[in-house]
């Protein structure tokens, strides 16, 4: 089944929230963002700006009736400035104009006067000053300092990871419309209706059932409108609360960049320890998270890290600490992977620098080592892995064999060019870490025609979520899914929405339509047995038809709602899921949090011109496990989604901000994310048929994120393309391994004892 | 409502619409990005945006989209639509990388692109059936609505049209530089259209010189037989600049005059040793591209002042010519360093050179000495090395987004090899890559 958005997508009659009809006397606001990245504020002059021709108000921190605070785990983040800026781009003030170009020339008469205080942007500068947003955590599974004794060879080393970027190609923005007896409507482009209610009410002062938050479809999340949505949101919904009139802002790309988090840096220390036939017996690392100015969602993107610390492999001896720190970036935030890319990418980089030292294929290590089912995870679960059966079908169907033979073959006959391939498996677990977060409802309309209304508290960004929510109750129902149509996200058709997120959506939101769906139909199977004279237990609908064991009566689904409803039955139904068997106790660190793990291995080979330092992935064979896939269009799209967003992370999009905090990667000219020629010439994916039973919905598993993960297995490839033509290459453990960091790898050479 | 806003810089794409104008009797169609298009260069043409492709049922681009899963958010979806449909309205040759580069200037964020690749061969199957002219074959098929057909009438009622031209008004030629650095200041502009001059839209050759009028695009330049003939490296060269949408606007005058010391148009040139010739409403001057530059951002070029013509030897029988660049992405990106290198060989001699270098000073840089250095010199490793020497004192790069000032030193010295690996084949690879400057 095709995205039930295609249509309308291919047509450009899809609305999103710039798209959205104004209504007369709409306002358009602006934010004044801190000029520089920590100092206190001297004072502020808003005079100059507010009496401009078309300003209609200008509102700072002494405008909020409410609490001038939007974190969600920690209550660090003031919505304006008040005393002190924490990064370059907080909102000291909120301009609201007559039009867009009003507002946006009297932020520019705004004066602030400041007093510089030290700016951190070193994550482990701000670890050793003490600041910290949340205590150290650490994962711990056996010994691993007894067992670093025990092992034959021991490796050490840094590894790091930058930010990235989400670029979601429709930036932030949210529309506020007042209605009638205090209570307003939100239009917002945001991945969690609720965050975006609950924070509004805080900032108001008011109770949550006053707001409406309403979302009909992202251009766009990737984790980035999943908490940071949520400050537009409040901005317009408070020029709203204070004018009486509808106020939009669709923010300017620069404003979007400059202004909001991105996947969070990371800087890291490993040791890995193996015995002599290449078992991992202990590991250990340190993560210093660069989580910004606040703590928004680091803690638990920092919580995934640990959770994906030894990605696919089993380690008997674990310790792994990781540290929330506090400097003087913007926020920074979710993105696809939540923490995990950027644990698993240490892990692969102490197995990279293990094989490199050991002058064997990292493929070696990590093949000995893939996790299988009765393995323990650091974290306590048991694993039920599908991690060797993705390995040896990719091995087997893919021929690394013969790959790693043409490259080499291809590297001895060759000077200009090397050719590199790595290898990437990928464990990903499924479920929000936070468990109170695996809950979500469906409420389920059946019209007296026949057609049917579904609305769910999943968001619709692209994954195709809502198609599956549509293919669960038409299966469920027995009717084309052509009879149901889906609403927006609204806070007041579905209440205390988890975002949508952590890969999650389709399997909670999909559970919860099921229970509508079958609530439904446990009222319907009765009266169509009375109308056929028939057991409950023969009756059966398919295809909009009523069957009496195998065989088609002559009733029509829209004869018996018609029926139905003249019976006074309930056609109406509102379900509530919550995942079971998941449990985590944070103060000891162990549980089961997660529903399942979803596996995968990923083949990358690459081709490096070594005269100019650029390359090309040639190829990249995947075989994932899907469980068994709802939708192969749309999760084939997630795989090559993914895939290349991993990839943009991994090679060519590096975030860069100077010493001051600036972002000077602010726009699309110096922030470059994968366009068409750049991705993988051929991109295969199997699908890996297992029989597992699973948690998912339909056993089809969640598809969002892991595919992210096989990009990392680009830097690798490249790594060791370098590797080819310049063996003693200084090439550090660093990503993206961009064109300059590559041809300085391919020309510096490490420094020798003797230099 | 269709076409969308993404990023204000002609760099994602989603605001693409067709442009169509009657040029040498015919109705042409070029992409562009909407965003940084004056209405001022609209007048007389005819504006398609996504609405202006739909029909009652999906066309064949949009069907293919639709079928292979190529939309997921949507939102860049409308602009790769009708990057697409700008190629069956097209006389280009409909291959499937023709396909492809039509769509080079359209960013998708959720796809990967590998859907939008299978939707292009299955279009790019259905034109290579075409056996009539484009647009008619278009029309035929529902890849644009029927009310085309009318349009070289409508387009023709508009001729005539014509517009105040105010001499002191700011000049702007294809907008694609002056959008992206003064887009607010630019709204409250009187402006002088430079692109309606049909005059400046020329390409003549005389003999081996070629003159190319300042409203000239980079496609017009991209589909010239003669410099096609002239540069064999020309459609690579031509796929390293900016992306379809951007090159059907810009102009090569308006890549010389914007100053940037990476400009790519203008380190080609540099090399080629190209003359400006400049109008002043009164009387013409002629100033090297070598001289034009005073210092960062800084023009020889008085205020009333524009150019009109470009003109440059093109490089015959004996010349040896290359230009490489390399960015962060290799397409649709600034360069991080770029460089060009004309040289005229004689009996196994250089009898002239000229090297140029981008993003390694503060002014698009003409490397004067270490050209002169090549007189009279062998293509050879030796020449090279002490070449990569001369250059390394000649140029100044800084640390930017673009890199920091060792790995410009590096690249550039990198390109200059690639330069003389081209030129003289015959040189052992592995000696030249280990040289160090």
């Amino acid at each position: 089944m095709i995205n039930i958005d295609t249509h309308t997508h291919v047509r450009g009659e899809s609305i999103y929230l710039d798209d959205i009809t104004e209504l007369q006397g709409t306002l358009y606001a602006a934010v004044y963002g801190a000029p520089v990245a920590h100092a206190k504020i001297i004072s502020l002059q808003i005079e100059e700006a507010a009496a401009m021709p078309g300003v209609h108000r200008i509102f700072t921190y002494k405008d909020i009736p409410g609490i001038n605070q939007i974190g969600g785990i920690v209550a660090d983040e003031p919505l304006f400035a008040h005393n002190e800026i924490h990064f370059n781009g907080m909102p000291i003030a909120l301009v609201v104009a007559e039009s867009v170009e009003i507002a946006q020339s009297a932020i520019k008469k705004i004066k602030l006067e400041t007093e510089a205080l030290p700016v951190i942007t070193d994550p482990r500068v701000a670890k050793e000053k003490g600041l910290l947003i949340t205590p150290p955590r650490t994962f711990k599974i056996g010994d691993s300092e007894n067992a670093f004794a025990k092992c034959k060879y021991i490796f050490e080393g840094v590894a790091e990871t930058n930010g990235q970027e989400h670029l979601y190609i429709e930036t932030q923005g949210a529309y506020a419309i007042p209605l009638e007896d205090g209570s307003f409507k939100i239009y917002s482009s945001t991945q969690g209706p609720t965050a975006v209610q609950r924070h509004i009410a805080e900032v108001l002062s008011l109770p949550m059932h006053r707001f409406e938050v309403d979302t009909t479809r992202l251009g766009g999340g990737f984790g980035g409108k999943e908490d940071q949505a949520t400050v537009w949101a409040i901005f317009c919904a408070l020029a709203t609360f204070h004018l009486k009139k509808p106020v939009k802002y669709s923010l300017h790309r620069m404003e979007d960049m400059r202004m909001t988090g991105k996947r969070n840096p990371y800087s890291s220390d490993f040791k890995i320890g193996l015995t002599e036939d290449l078992k991992i017996l202990a590991y250990e690392a340190s993560f210093y998270q660069n989580a910004g100015a606040s703590a928004d969602l680091s803690p638990a993107v920092l919580e995934r890290t640990l959770f994906h610390s030894t990605n696919s492999y089993h380690v008997p001896n674990v310790t792994a600490t990781a540290y929330c720190c506090r400097t003087n970036l913007v926020p920074n935030t979710a993105f696809r992977g939540f923490g995990g890319p950027q644990g698993m990418f240490v892990i692969e980089a102490a197995i990279a620098k293990a094989a490199e030292s050991l002058q064997v294929p990292a493929s070696e290590i990590q093949y000995k080592n893939l996790v299988k089912t009765g393995d323990e995870f650091p974290y306590g679960q048991i694993a039920e892995s599908e991690a060797i059966a993705c390995w040896n079908k990719a091995d087997e169907l893919y021929d690394v064999k013969k790959k790693r033979k043409e490259i080499e073959d291809f590297n001895a006959t060759h000077t200009q060019l090397k050719k590199g391939i790595s290898l990437m498996p990928i464990c990903f677990g499924i479920s929000f870490t936070k468990i109170f977060m695996n809950q979500a409802r469906a409420l389920i309309h059946v019209y007296q025609d026949g057609s049917i209304k579904l609305s769910t508290g999943a968001v619709e960004m692209g994954q195709g979520v809502n198609t599956k929510m549509v293919q669960v109750a038409a299966m469920v129902l027995g009717v084309k899914p052509i009879h149901i149509k889906i609403a927006s996200t609204n806070t007041y058709r579905i209440a205390n929405t988890s975002p949508s997120a952590a890969s999650a959506t389709a399997d909670l939101n999909g559970k919860a339509v099921e229970m509508a769906c079958n609530a439904i139909m446990e009222r319907l199977i009765p009266l169509a047995a009375e109308i056929l004279k028939a057991e409950p237990s023969e009756i059966s609908i398919v295809d909009e038809w009523v069957y009496i064991k195998d065989l088609k009566s002559t009733l029509h689904w829209k004869t018996l709602i018609a029926e139905a409803y003249l019976k006074r039955i309930g056609l109406s139904e509102h379900s509530h899921y919550a995942t079971p068997v998941i449990n985590f106790n944070a103060s000891i660190e162990k549980g089961h949090p997660f529903a399942y793990h979803v596996y995968g291995t990923a083949i990358t080979t690459v081709t490096l011109d070594c005269i100019r330092g650029t390359y090309e992935i040639d190829a990249v064979d995947i075989v994932h496990d899907f469980g068994q896939s709802m939708n192969p269009t749309i999760d084939l799209g997630q795989i090559e989604g993914g895939l290349v967003q991993g990839i943009g992370w991994m090679t060519m999009e590096e975030i860069v901000f100077d010493d001051e905090g600036k972002l000077r990667s602010n726009a699309l000219s110096t922030y470059k994310v994968p366009d068409i020629y750049s991705v993988p010439k051929k991109v295969n994916t199997h699908f890996l048929k297992t029989d597992q039973e699973n948690m998912a919905i339909f056993r089809s598993k969640a598809v969002g994120e892991p595919p992210l993960m096989y990009g990392i297995g680009s830097y690798f490839a490249l790594r060791n393309a370098v590797l080819a033509f310049n063996p003693q290459s200084s090439i550090a453990l660093s990503a993206p391994i961009t064109p300059e960091k590559v041809l300085m790898g391919l020309y510096l050479k490490k420094p020798t004892l003797n230099d | 409502m269709g076409t969308k806003i993404g990023c204000r810089e002609g760099d994602c794409g989603a605001c693409t619409v067709l442009v169509g104008e009657i040029l040498a009797g015919k109705l042409i169609y070029h992409s562009v990005t909407s965003c940084l298009m004056p209405l001022g260069n609209a007048a007389g043409k005819h504006i398609v945006t996504i609405e202006g492709i739909n029909g009652t049922n999906l066309t064949p681009v949009q069907q293919a989209f639709a079928n292979e899963g190529a939309t997921q958010c949507g939102f860049c979806t409308p602009g790769f639509i009708v990057s697409l449909t700008g190629l069956c309205v097209s006389e280009n040759e409909p291959s499937y990388d023709a396909a492809i580069n039509a769509m080079n200037g359209n960013i998708c964020r959720c796809t990967g692109y590998k859907s939008i690749e299978r939707a292009a061969k299955t279009v790019a199957n259905n034109l290579q059936q075409r056996k009539q002219p484009a647009l008619e074959y278009a029309i035929s098929q529902n890849m644009v609505p029927e009310y085309f057909s009318e349009i070289p009438a409508r387009l023709k009622q508009l001729d005539g049209i014509t517009r105040s031209k105010n001499a002191e008004a700011k000049k702007m030629g294809g907008g694609t530089d002056l959008y992206v650095q003064q887009h607010e200041q630019l709204h409250h502009e009187e402006l002088n259209f430079l692109l309606q001059d049909d005059e400046l839209k020329r390409i003549n050759y005389l003999n081996d010189e070629c003159y190319i009028g300042a409203g000239v695009t980079v496609s017009q330049l991209a589909g010239s037989a003669v410099l096609k003939n002239a540069f064999p490296g020309w459609d690579h060269y031509i796929k390293l600049v900016s992306s379809t949408q951007i090159r059907n606007m810009a102009t090569l005058a308006g890549n010389f005059i914007n100053a940037s010391p990476i400009g790519d148009f203008t380190i080609f040139f540099l090399a080629l040793n190209a003359q400006i010739k400049f109008n002043n409403g009164e009387k013409n001057r002629i100033l090297p591209l070598q001289e034009l530059y005073a210092g960062y951002k800084k023009i020889k070029k008085e205020p009333e002042e524009i150019i009109t013509e470009i003109i440059f030897k093109l490089p015959g029988q004996n010349d040896l010519f290359n230009f490489e660049k390399v960015s962060k992405r290799t397409n649709l990106d600034i360069a991080s360093v770029n460089s060009a290198m004309h040289i005229k060989m004689k009996d196994g001699k250089i009898i002239y050179a000229a090297l140029s270098a981008g993003g390694v000073g503060p002014v698009p840089a003409y490397l004067a000495k270490s050209s002169a250095y090549l007189q009279d010199r062998e293509g050879s490793v030796e020449t090279l090395h002490e070449l990569l020497k001369m250059v390394q004192q000649e140029i100044s790069p800084i640390s930017d987004a673009r890199g920091k000032a060792d790995y410009k030193r590096l690249l550039l010295a990198q390109l200059i090899k690639a330069h003389f690996i081209k030129f003289f084949p015959g040189l052992p690879i592995d000696k030249i890559l280990a040289l160090s400057a």
